[in-house]
């Protein structure tokens, strides 16, 4: 194989297992968005805190040192459990009270929770990045050409389609997923239909946290340094997958998810990747303009 | 003397400051079929709002001898209410089947579920024909059979139907009153909103004028087709 198509092949195995990783925060926005019309622009922090657990829960549980599959799965349930809890405080005691008060004012909310939760996570953790453990023992699984196939990209996948499949199942099939739905097209109606809707809003925040939760894991094994400030440019990159693939759409916010990894891989390895930011953002602002709703998401229209 | 499964006493909301609804009160006696009739924005909606827990209200609703006083919609369902709201609310972007089983989301009963399904195919072949579309694909007298149909699965004791008939053509609005008397000769009380006054009295036992906030008439169904206020008003003339 040429040169090119080497480096070809290995920027896309990279730009999938980062895009996957993207997909699985974009849920969490999608999903909150679906169902409340709100940015949850805290939803990155509770994925920062998810990154935290899993160093806290390694550390104390003896796992910064024991590499394996068996140390991968403790951390993403400790990080889906205690995210899971945080989405679900946010939601219950910011979010919730202001229900009836003007999509702004929950919206302001939101970053003002996002803030409190960057400047006491600096105070709980300390400001200075702190080394992920050891999750994983990398290695080389394939070659093709020069192009390596690593474990942790395959892992990264791997559990990324699980969560992605689980979740796909529990959506269409499940009877809290057709409420889930339900209240996300009208909970007025869905409320007449006796279903809770607090509770499918709970529901919703702690799906969605979880997700954030197993990102953070997988995001730590690649990227071994955490601070409490990494949500910022990470959940704005995942909020802009979720934008560009339609916001609401849970398809969309893979696809976005994936393509903006993608798309960052390519210019990281093409042009700069000075750049690669700002690209992604350049992405979001041509899709606003050419397609509002996003990729996959449609304009809604109701018989009336 | 018939027992009342609602009774609704001097009922008031605000939306705001708008004072919307002004004293309602009324009743529905089990197994009657009451109309609530009147102009647009006279409040026949909000009251039905009110009663199902949408909308915050100051009054008393007893619903089947228990104050429903802040108990929150999906806990009403629970006790043998189904609002079957304006604009018919079905749910555009699940299957019409999706939007059955919500209607049954409260029960756990696969058996009778499956024979109140099979029952209701029976009052409306039209949705069964229809079941693996999206429901908003669904013409508006369809969307209108899907949402009633979708209200009965929950078994309720009282039905709440708000407008069944808007924008509907007259021979669909003549089926769906076939069936609303039908539902209601197998024992489900029935309170109807309607702005087709004649169509409303016809199968009403009793009914209501709304006019402002404010109940101005009572009476009969047919005490009311015949009353010349009412013809004058709302029945376009004899």
């Amino acid at each position: 194989m040429s040169d090119f198509t080497n480096e070809l092949v290995q920027h896309i195995i990279n730009g999938v297992s980062l895009g996957s990783i993207y997909a699985l925060i974009a849920l969490g926005y999608t999903m909150v968005y679906g169902i409340l019309q709100l940015i949850n622009f805290a939803h990155s922090e509770v994925y920062m805190v998810g990154a935290f657990t899993a160093f806290y829960t390694a550390r104390y549980m003896g796992l910064a040192d024991k590499p394996g599959f068996l140390t991968l799965i403790t951390l993403i349930v400790a990080a889906m459990v205690v995210c899971s809890i945080i989405g679900v405080s946010i939601e219950r005691f910011a979010y919730r009270p202001l229900r009836r008060a003007p999509k702004l004012n929950i919206l302001i909310t939101a970053i003002g929770v996002s803030l409190l939760l960057q400047y006491s996570g600096q105070i709980i953790f300390g400001a200075d990045p702190k080394v992920f453990p050891n999750v994983l023992d990398d290695q080389t699984l394939a070659t093709l050409g020069t192009a390596e196939l690593r474990l942790f990209d395959v892992t990264i996948l791997g559990v990324a389609v699980f969560f992605m499949a689980v979740l796909t199942y529990m959506i269409n099939y499940t009877k809290t997923g057709k409420a889930m739905r339900a209240v996300s097209t009208n909970w007025t109606v869905a409320s007449l239909m006796g279903i809770n809707v607090n509770r499918i809003i709970s529901m919703t925040f702690i799906i969605g946290s979880s997700l954030a939760g197993v990102a953070a894991v997988l995001i730590g094994m690649k990227y071994p340094k955490i601070d409490p400030l990494m949500g910022m440019i990470i959940g704005m990159k995942a909020f802009v997958a979720a934008v560009v693939g339609g916001i609401g759409s849970l398809g969309g916010a893979v696809l976005g998810g994936l393509l903006i990894g993608f798309a960052e891989e390519m210019v990281k390895g093409y042009i700069s990747s000075t750049y690669a930011d700002a690209f992604t953002f350049a992405m979001l602002i041509l899709v606003l303009i050419f397609r509002p709703a996003g990729l996959l998401g449609k304009p809604s229209q109701e018989k009336v | 003397m018939a027992k009342p499964i609602l009774e609704v006493k001097d009922l008031n909301v605000f939306y705001g400051g708008i004072h919307a609804l002004k004293g309602v009160s009324f009743e529905a006696n089990e197994g009657e079929v009451v109309s609530l009739i009147g102009a647009n924005g006279a409040g026949k909606t909000t009251t039905l709002r009110a009663v199902s827990g949408i909308v915050p209200y100051k009054g008393s609703v007893t619903f089947r001898g228990e104050n429903l006083a802040n108990c929150p919609p999906h806990v009403i369902v629970t006790r043998g209410m189904a609002h079957s709201p304006e604009g018919r609310g079905v749910f555009p972007n699940l299957t019409v089947m999706e939007n059955l089983e919500l209607g049954a989301y409260i029960r756990k009963d696969k058996d009778g579920i499956q024979k109140d399904l099979d029952h209701c195919y029976e009052l409306f072949p039209r949705v069964k024909e229809r079941l693996a579309q999206k429901a908003g694909t669904l013409s508006g007298g369809e969307q209108q059979m899907l949402a009633m149909c979708r209200a009965l699965l929950s078994r309720p004791k009282l039905l709440l139907l708000d407008e069944p008939s808007l924008g509907l053509a007259p021979l669909i609005i003549a089926q769906i009153f076939e069936i609303v008397k039908k539902v209601n000769s197998e024992g489900t009380t029935v309170l109807l909103v309607e702005q087709n006054a004649r169509m409303a009295l016809k199968v009403s036992h009793r009914a209501y004028v709304v006019e402002t906030g404010k109940i101005t008439l009572s009476g009969s169904g047919q005490d009311l087709l015949d009353d010349k206020r009412v013809i004058d008003s709302y029945l376009g003339g004899p």
